[in-house]
């Protein structure tokens, strides 16, 4: 057969293999998550265990007869973590049932004390949700199939033996001598969110992960700092670029029909971009080389950011799931009217911009973490908004952040940053020296704002000094007195620079400037 | 609590031939309650702090919960004196206590022949003087079983009427533990001791309307019918005008020498003032499938704790570990991250052979691909059961049958044929599936053996078969 030349590009080519097709369609990834949450509750979810860790805790101290599995201990439901997760269904306008029920999960693990985990299975707690989150500038949805209450299971250490001049160590399961149990974990209380296969980008995971713990922090049911307190499986299969309609719907059975990976042991925002990337590249190499992606799951191997096979579809588990006796049906149909949810964060920034008159960008910044929107708005409502806003988005987080700190880190000390933004306000102290001296000192040594003025001698010099500095400055520099009436715009830079020089700084710049000029004009 | 002072008996002693106990231990209370200068046996599937509690299993053997029962709690609360933990079929598994790892009990009666079970040490205890009253627990029949073959009564309660919270579970949908006693007020006074509500028991609560809304904690949203109830006090043969329906299902299966015995009984009854009527549970025919099937499933799950890894037997000799290098009960083989390799030598070792088959048919019950078939399928006839027993007491107040179907066999007669074991729970599971409360009463004699009677009530009725059976009694 011949071809004419010039014509072979795009036209299927009867000898080509599947391989060959596959190589020119685009490819793009499906992705759906469960994302486990811990919910902040004083006690665990069955039993009366607190759930707070104890600095430098002893393993296996947080524990009971319940959150053991010892024989014959009992479950009893914590109200609060219910509603917590009625909270978390509130904000991502979910369906409430009338009654949501229990089930045992049965499966043997070291770390899960009864060798079931009790968890929620065809009646959630929250059904048919959705989360709308920015992704590079545009507006996403994503569908939430559902999500369920359940409980933690405790944690283990492997531990392999060094030689005897060396302490025991903790290495992966593989390599250990033998393993540790600690049960204190177990029993908290878990959400496990569940979207649908909506995600066409390891980046918009991100995005969404971002945006669901933000609205969980809101909610005051999160802590992000507590280690374990989110946790991501998620699933990826690639389809052809022409599956995907105009809406980004795609077809149930192109679905069904492509394999698909989950991928485990994802724990923060970053490895769920970096795991899926990985999966994603993978993925495509082997349907671009003409090789099929097994249906597996795959973990997560954080240190060197790849994916590594765990087992295989057909050794996927029966988890042989049955109703839990020990707990009564919750009848939860009026708990969504009577459980009251903050105003969470889209509706914030909407309103941080029409009261404040703050530009999206501002108002985006003060609104991510519900701290620091608090905090603006206690600042804001004092001090002119304008001022606040640049000295919460930009000044106070960016030194917290060039420190590595969080807004939690000094929610106990709001009032002195209050006090130094009052302090730049009525000009006591120029924004310079509130910046760069005080705040820094601030946080840097643990000082008052007025301790630091006071130690370092930075109040506002007084208008007399600054005026004796501007007359001092004028007959110390004939030769640029001579160069500003002759023209010459840098002259006055310089004589500003010789007085900021006398006054320690203390002058604000701008009214130096005027000062001089009108000294030299008139 | 005096664990570690307390002389422990094992079976064989001299001063327990019967084999009623699996550990002697006196625990005395200085509270002054009803039940003071009460001695009490209490099952060994029910935890005691500092007292090894077996389960009647090589499993537990060794194993010291650290903390009581709630039913402990309110035994001691009221004065009584512990005086052991009873014998037991292996984690209640079996009719007549013989699968207990500890060796067989002897039925007080009749040396050669079962107590019945699971709770046969219990009942036994009771019928030798071992123990004024003895707790057991029911799951398909384990109170009233051991009750009517060692000529005592026992009460299997309602479910939700007392708390299982350190009862170590067979199967929790079904099980309640109940009282046995000498006499019924006997056991009556036991139950209202450890009757009523438990904020550690969810399910200890109390719908008045049927399917009403418990609240999220599971606290009781209208008053526990225990604590507006005196059950000692309904034990006053007063049955002027009580209705009793007898389901003709249940008598049909029963043995002519129990039948004989159960006619008497009914016909003095009616002597009494008492009116019968026949009723019909068509469903009962189904009623021992499924409650294996559930019973065996509900087990698979339960016992699945029972893996070496913090407490009972950890199959570490099979590995040649030493208990220095394996001191600790929570550092366990780590091998290449597969488990169930130890697990499995752990209940190999430590589960006897009914344990292990009921485990297994529960485990495929549950199974992808059968669970519709089986567990879905049962608990479909479990709400069967129950409509019948709905429909029964509108025509009645109580229902009667003879408790077992059978005299009580000798021993090692029935262990090698699991399916006519499980038959002879005909009568009794019925009640469990349908959560009701029930009774058994000695009613006679035959061949010298006991013959119970039994009386189930409506959700909470207690006093209505506590009164009946106190009837039958005088």
């Amino acid at each position: 057969m011949t071809v004419p030349s010039g014509f072979t590009s795009g036209v299927a080519n009867p000898g080509s293999t599947m391989a060959r097709a596959a190589e020119r369609a685009e490819l793009v990834p499906v992705i759906g998550l469960e994302v486990h949450v811990q919910l902040e509750t004083d006690t665990k979810i069955f039993c009366g265990c607190s759930t707070e860790p104890a600095d430098d805790e002893e393993p296996n101290t947080r524990v009971c007869p319940t959150c053991l599995g010892l024989p014959g201990a009992l479950p009893v439901c914590n109200e609060a973590a219910v509603e917590a997760a009625v909270k978390v269904g509130k904000a991502l306008d979910a369906d409430i049932p009338e009654e949501t029920r229990f089930h045992r999960k049965n499966y043997y693990y070291p770390d899960l004390p009864k060798n079931f985990q009790i968890t929620q299975y065809d009646a959630p707690l929250c059904a048919d949700g959705e989360l709308e989150f920015s992704h590079e500038g545009t507006r996403r949805t994503v569908n939430v199939r559902r999500a369920h209450l359940e409980e933690d299971p405790g944690s283990l250490r492997h531990v392999r033996e060094g030689p005897a001049d060396l302490d025991v160590r903790t290495t992966s399961v593989d390599r250990a001598d033998y393993s540790l149990i600690d049960y204190n974990r177990a029993g908290t209380p878990l959400m496990e969110v569940v979207t649908e296969p909506d995600f066409r980008d390891p980046r918009e995971v991100r995005a969404f992960l971002e945006k669901l713990e933000e609205v969980l922090e809101y909610l005051g049911v999160f802590d992000a700092g507590r280690d374990g307190s989110l946790r991501i499986d998620a699933n990826l299969s690639m389809i052809e670029a022409g599956e995907v309609g105009d809406d980004g719907a795609i077809d149930e059975d192109v679905l069904e029909s492509a394999n698909r990976t989950e991928v485990k042991n994802i724990s923060s925002h970053k490895g769920a971009e970096q795991a899926l990337s990985y999966e994603r590249n993978r993925q495509e190499n082997l349907i671009k080389r003409g090789k099929a992606v097994e249906q597996e799951t795959r973990h997560f191997n954080e240190t060197h950011g790849n994916t590594v096979s765990m087992r295989s579809k057909e050794e996927e588990k029966d988890y042989r799931y049955f109703g839990e006796a020990d707990l009564p049906a919750l009848q939860v149909s009026d708990w969504k009217e009577r459980i009251a949810i903050p105003e969470l964060p889209d509706a914030r920034r909407e309103r941080f911009r029409g009261a404040y008159g703050l530009d999206a960008e501002a108002a985006s910044k003060l609104t991510s973490r519900k701290a620091v929107a608090d905090f603006y708005e206690q600042v804001a409502e004092e001090f002119d908004p304008d001022l606040a806003a640049a000295w919460v988005a930009d000044t106070l987080l960016g030194e917290l952040n060039y420190r590595d700190m969080a807004v939690e880190d000094v929610t106990d000390r709001l009032d002195e940053f209050t006090r130094l933004i009052e302090l730049v306000a009525t000009e006591e102290v120029t924004t310079k020296n509130a910046e760069e001296v005080v705040l820094r000192t601030m946080l840097d040594e643990g000082l008052t704002p007025d301790e630091v003025i006071e130690r370092e001698g930075l109040g506002t010099a007084a208008a007399d000094e600054v005026a004796a500095a501007v007359a001092e400055a004028i007959d110390e520099n004939p030769d640029a007195v001579e160069d500003y009436h002759a023209g010459e715009g840098g002259a006055i830079n310089f004589l500003v620079g010789q007085v900021m020089q006398k006054t320690g700084g203390s002058a604000d710049p701008g009214d130096v400037n005027a000062m001089l000029r009108e000294r030299l004009d008139g | 609590m005096s664990a570690d002072d307390a002389p422990t008996h094992r079976g064989g002693d001299a001063a327990d031939d019967l084999n009623a106990f699996i550990t002697r231990e006196t625990v005395v209370s200085d509270a002054d309650g009803p039940l003071a200068g009460k001695t009490v046996a209490v099952k060994d599937n029910i935890s005691t702090e500092g007292i090894r509690t077996t389960c009647g299993s090589a499993m537990l053997e060794e194993y010291v919960p650290p903390y009581d029962a709630t039913v402990v709690e309110r035994l001691r609360g009221a004065g009584a004196t512990l005086v052991g933990k009873t014998n037991m079929d292996e984690f209640g598994m079996g009719g007549t206590t013989e699968t207990s790892a500890f060796g067989p009990t002897s039925n007080p009666v009749d040396r050669e022949r079962v107590p019945g079970g699971s709770s046969g040490g219990s009942a036994a205890a009771v019928a030798a003087g071992e123990a004024d009253l003895a707790l057991g627990s029911d799951t398909g029949g384990s109170v009233r079983n051991p009750a009517a073959f060692c000529g005592v009564v026992g009460i299997k309660p309602t479910y939700g009427l007392v708390s299982r919270y350190g009862l170590v579970a067979y199967a929790n949908s079904l099980e309640q533990i109940g009282p046995f006693g000498r006499s019924v007020e006997d056991a009556a006074a036991l139950l209202d001791v450890i009757a009523g509500p438990d904020e550690r028991d969810a399910t200890t609560r109390y719908d008045a309307a049927e399917g009403g809304a418990p609240d999220a904690a599971g606290v009781p949203d209208d008053t526990h019918p225990a604590e507006a109830t005196a059950y000692a006090a309904a034990a006053d043969g007063d049955v002027e005008g009580m209705t009793v329906g007898v389901p003709t299902e249940l008598i049909e299966g029963a043995d002519d020498e129990v039948v004989a015995v159960f006619e008497d009984a009914l016909a003095d009854l009616d002597a009494q003032g008492v009116e019968t009527v026949e009723v019909s549970l068509p469903s009962v025919e189904h009623a021992v499938q499924a409650y294996y099937v559930i019973a065996m499933s509900e087990a698979s799950s339960n016992l699945a704790r029972f893996d070496g890894v913090r407490y009972g037997v950890s199959g570490s000799e099979a590995t040649g570990g030493t208990e220095g290098e394996r001191g600790s009960s929570s550092e366990i083989d780590g091998g290449d991250g597969n488990w169930n390799e130890s697990f499995a030598r752990a209940r190999e070792e430590g589960f006897g052979d009914e344990v292990k088959r009921r485990i297994l048919l529960g485990t495929y019950a549950l199974s992808a691909g059968y669970h519709d078939k089986y567990y879905k399928k049962a608990q479909d006839a479990r709400a069967w059961v129950k409509r019948d027993f709905d429909e029964a007491f509108a025509e009645a107040d109580v229902l009667a049958t003879p408790t077992m179907p059978v005299l009580p066999p000798k021993r090692g007669e029935s262990l090698d044929d699991p399916l006519s074991l499980y038959l002879m729970d005909a009568n009794t599971v019925p009640v469990n599936l349908a959560n009701l409360p029930a009774i058994s009463v000695p009613a006679g004699e035959r061949e010298g053996l006991p013959v119970g009677m039994q009386f189930v009530g409506p959700a909470f009725g207690e006093a209505a078969v506590i009164r009946a059976g106190s009837a039958v009694e005088e």
